[in-house]
């Protein structure tokens, strides 16, 4: 591609969030975001001035060829129901499948994106009983394959590229197109779930404030408590695959900082984790999903270990909702 | 739409009548279609298709209670925290929960930031980008609208997604992120505010008070949401030249094409009510129909005649409501269900709020132009000075070290009803528990209301009434009043279907 990459976004089976979350782009904001990344939108849903005929005249060059499509963007589930027509999402003014649409314009561009963990897997909307037949553009859940085939290979070489997330940073996902654009982004750079391995081969454990009380496994037992939200209250922070408490959200925010559970919503098949999301269920007082890396054996030793130290402030503090014992001041003079 | 009536406008019976079919409609939240039938140079009659279903509601069958917290939000990506409330709000009513003082403080605020911000995302992203088109590049505004409007390169575009970021870091820090957040639960928010958080919230929204009133208004916050007539809105924006702020400009180009004539609804308007605090609610609840009435929530039914949806002919309450989607069905042309209040169409969104609660300006406006374009739009921008001005009232009352979130065990039987104000209007959802788990859930979004196709009495939605009559000019295929129209509901079409 020469000059900037020309990118067409659609949205299929999701809810937007992705978009709504990359309008929260700083440093820089959107727009000079993606002219530093070199990338241009031909069409954004929410975001270009094109509508209707306009925009079916548009998808049309692309589809013959006409128009060059560097990157397409997917965000959201594609839905395959009812009994594999695709009409549970027909196209707004076309009278055809959104599946239908993807597979044709994939077919033509030079790398293929899902946004989001809709569009790479399923995701959300995929939950339940999956009543819209929603898959990801080249997953269904854990499984290879998906709308496009396990085989799929865009025309510049890569498989989809899946910027996993529920909602995506937008960091995540202006730095992959910047990178497409560059064409710094090959196979090894993904990880076996296809997604880029800069952001998620992180764990959102790492740099979360709780990680005090972890160590200690001083445990909050009920929602505003300040305590480590893995024992009971259903965290997966220790597996999830993201750069969320190093990166931060909106500015200051990542989901542990805001008192809540990581639900790993970058993982195929978050969607239903087998037990209700705000619970870790136990055999025996020991959660059933261990920190990642680590042999059960060794989590049983320490964990009882540190709970047998956990200092008396970090007992108090963790079933608080704010600092009820601070930090002691030493005494540089005295050891 | 039935296919016969396709059949009978080209059969040359009328052929005067032409149908064009106008999608996809972007710059909504989601996908969209209308078609029109279109008489001369007028919109004689319109169908409104809500082309996409997920099926939600049947997702959360079975699901442990809590769960909706999780599911509920990620039904929209704009209005994530008015799900997440809604199904906070049906939760604690089934387990008789009560927030705290500073839950309520928290959880409004957090709500207020997610309207607020799509006040803004609506007006600047969606709305005004429609004049910056070439259809009126004959118009002596034209210049100045294409330098500040037009999408993608407006500089309106570059003042305000930075400012809107830097708003939503309120989400950062009381609710982890935005969207699709866990910190609002029935008893209250996860995230217990700290004293310096109060002070560092207070920053926050002086940045985006400084914001509004340097381009969105060019004036203070108080001045805006305190306009009482149609004489005081015109005196206020002849009072500078109109390039002095984003409203006068809104203004000026609103008298310059009549906007008032565009888009009149059906005239009733219905609000849930907003912001809940200390007993009462900050954005009163009623029904606005030749004055104002209390709202009869028994009154609301979900009709399925024109849905894909598998249902009886008997329009249901949402409390005894089912969503079973059908591939096929004769006469219908939408995943969209009608919702009606006493068998009728309402309107929702900003006008119905702030018609229903008392703001005078926009009751002198709809006394004399009623539900148009126009004052959906003016009806937004005076919420949006409202809001921020109560979002600082409630920071300043947040009281550190006092509970923010109050507990209880979900019972194996109950029901809740949770109602909460969206940025486009009210949104209802219905949950039944049996056995510890979700029987029953019903969803009513704002643009179920809006854009709902016709009932069983064969009565269009408000917006397949508000397009009759819009003017089509010559060869258009994507008719520009028509966006107008659409796009002055701020529709979210994801939230629609569910």
């Amino acid at each position: 591609m020469t000059g900037r990459a020309r990118v067409l976004w659609l949205q299929s089976g999701g809810c937007g969030g992705c978009t709504m979350s990359l309008l929260c782009a700083q440093s820089p904001s959107l727009p000079d975001a993606l002219e530093a990344a070199s990338v241009e939108l031909v069409w954004h849903p929410a975001l270009s001035e094109a509508s209707g005929d306009e925009v079916v005249d548009l998808l049309g060059a692309m589809e013959r060829g006409d128009v060059a499509l560097d990157i397409l963007c997917v965000e959201g589930a594609l839905l395959r129901g009812p009994n594999g027509t695709g009409r549970f999402h027909l196209f707004a003014g076309t009278d055809r499948p959104m599946t239908d649409w993807v597979k044709a314009l994939a077919a033509r561009a030079g790398c293929v994106v899902a946004v989001g963990s809709c569009a790479a897997f399923g995701g959300i909307s995929a939950g339940g009983q999956n009543p819209a037949d929603a898959c990801g553009l080249q997953f269904d859940g854990v499984h290879a394959g998906g709308l496009l085939g396990a085989h799929f290979r865009a025309t510049a070489g890569l498989p989809v590229v899946n910027i996993a997330g529920c909602p995506t940073h937008p960091n995540w996902v202006i730095e992959t197109l910047a990178a497409l654009a560059a064409r710094a982004l090959t196979a090894a750079d993904l990880d076996p779930c296809q997604r880029p391995r800069m952001f998620y081969d992180h764990l959102v454990h790492h740099g979360c404030p709780r990680n005090e009380f972890y160590e200690y496994k001083a445990s909050a037992v009920k929602p505003s408590d300040l305590g480590c939200l893995m024992e009971h209250l259903g965290c997966l922070g220790t597996q999830a695959h993201a750069d969320c408490n190093t990166r931060l959200w909106n500015g200051e925010g990542s989901c542990t900082r805001g008192g809540y559970a990581c639900i790993n919503c970058t993982a195929p098949e978050f969607e239903d984790p087998g037990h209700a999301f705000q619970q870790t269920p136990n055999i025996a007082g020991i959660p059933i999903g261990l920190p990642t890396d680590m042999p059960k054996a060794w989590f049983v030793a320490l964990a009882s270990l540190s709970k047998a130290a956990t200092p008396e402030r970090l007992r108090r503090n963790a079933v608080a909702d704010h600092l009820v014992v601070p930090p002691g001041v030493r005494n540089p003079h005295r050891r | 739409m039935p296919r016969t009536l396709l059949l009978n406008a080209n059969s040359g019976v009328v052929p005067a009548v032409t149908r064009i079919v106008v999608g996809p409609f972007n710059r909504v939240e989601g996908d969209l279609e209308v078609r029109l039938d279109v008489d001369g140079d007028r919109v004689r009659e319109a169908w409104v298709v809500s082309p996409l279903y997920r099926g939600f509601e049947q997702m959360l069958l079975g699901k442990a209670p809590l769960d909706a917290l999780v599911i509920a939000p990620r039904i929209c990506g704009i209005c994530s925290v008015s799900q997440s409330m809604a199904a906070a709000y049906a939760l604690a009513q089934a387990q008789g929960l009560q927030m705290p003082r500073n839950g309520q403080r928290a959880t409004n605020l957090i709500l207020a930031c997610e309207n607020l911000a799509d006040h803004l995302t609506h007006f600047y992203l969606f709305f005004m980008p429609d004049f910056a088109r070439p259809v009126y590049a004959d118009q002596s505004w034209y210049a100045g609208v294409v330098e500040r409007f037009r999408a993608g390169t407006g500089s309106a575009l570059r003042e305000v997604l930075p400012g809107r970021a830097q708003l939503l870091h309120l989400m950062g820090l009381m609710a982890g992120k935005w969207p699709h957040s866990l910190s609002l639960q029935p008893g209250g928010s996860t995230r217990a505010v700290q004293p310096q958080e109060r002070i560092r919230l207070g920053m926050i929204l002086a940045g985006v008070r400084q914001l509004l009133e340097r381009t969105t208004f060019g004036d203070r916050l108080e001045t805006i949401a305190g306009l009482d007539s149609a004489a005081a809105l015109a005196v206020w924006r002849d009072a500078a030249p109109p390039d002095s702020s984003d409203f006068r400009r809104f203004l000026h180009l609103a008298d310059a094409l009549d906007l008032t004539t565009l888009g009149r609804g059906v005239d009733r308007f219905m609000s849930v009510g907003s912001y809940p605090l200390d007993g009462r609610r900050c954005f009163a609840r009623g029904l606005w129909w030749n004055g104002l009435q209390p709202l009869d929530l028994a009154g609301i039914t979900e009709d399925l005649s024109h849905s894909w949806m598998f249902g009886g002919v008997e329009p249901q309450h949402p409390s005894a409501g089912n969503t079973v989607p059908v591939a096929e069905k004769p006469g219908a042309y939408t995943w969209c269900k009608a919702p009606r209040l006493r068998g009728e169409a309402v309107e929702v969104g900003a006008l119905a709020r702030q018609l229903v609660d008392g703001q005078p300006l926009m009751r002198a406006l709809v006394a004399a132009s009623g539900g148009n374009v126009a004052n959906r739009v003016i009806a937004r921008l005076i919420e949006a000075a409202r809001i921020l001005v109560e979002m600082e009232s409630w920071v300043r009352a947040l009281r550190p070290g006092e509970p923010f979130c109050d507990h209880a065990v979900i019972p194996d039987e109950a029901q809740g009803v949770g109602l909460v104000e969206a940025a486009r209007g009210s949104l209802g959802h219905w949950l039944r528990i049996r056995n510890g788990r979700i029987l029953n859930y019903q969803i009513i979004a704002p643009t179920t209301w809006n854009f709902s196709p016709r009932d069983h009495q064969g009565l269009p939605g408000p917006l397949e009434q508000a397009l009759v009559g819009a003017p089509v000019r010559p060869g258009e295929r994507t008719p520009v009043a028509v966006q107008h129209i659409v796009r002055s509901f701020d529709p979210c079409m994801v939230c629609t279907v569910h």
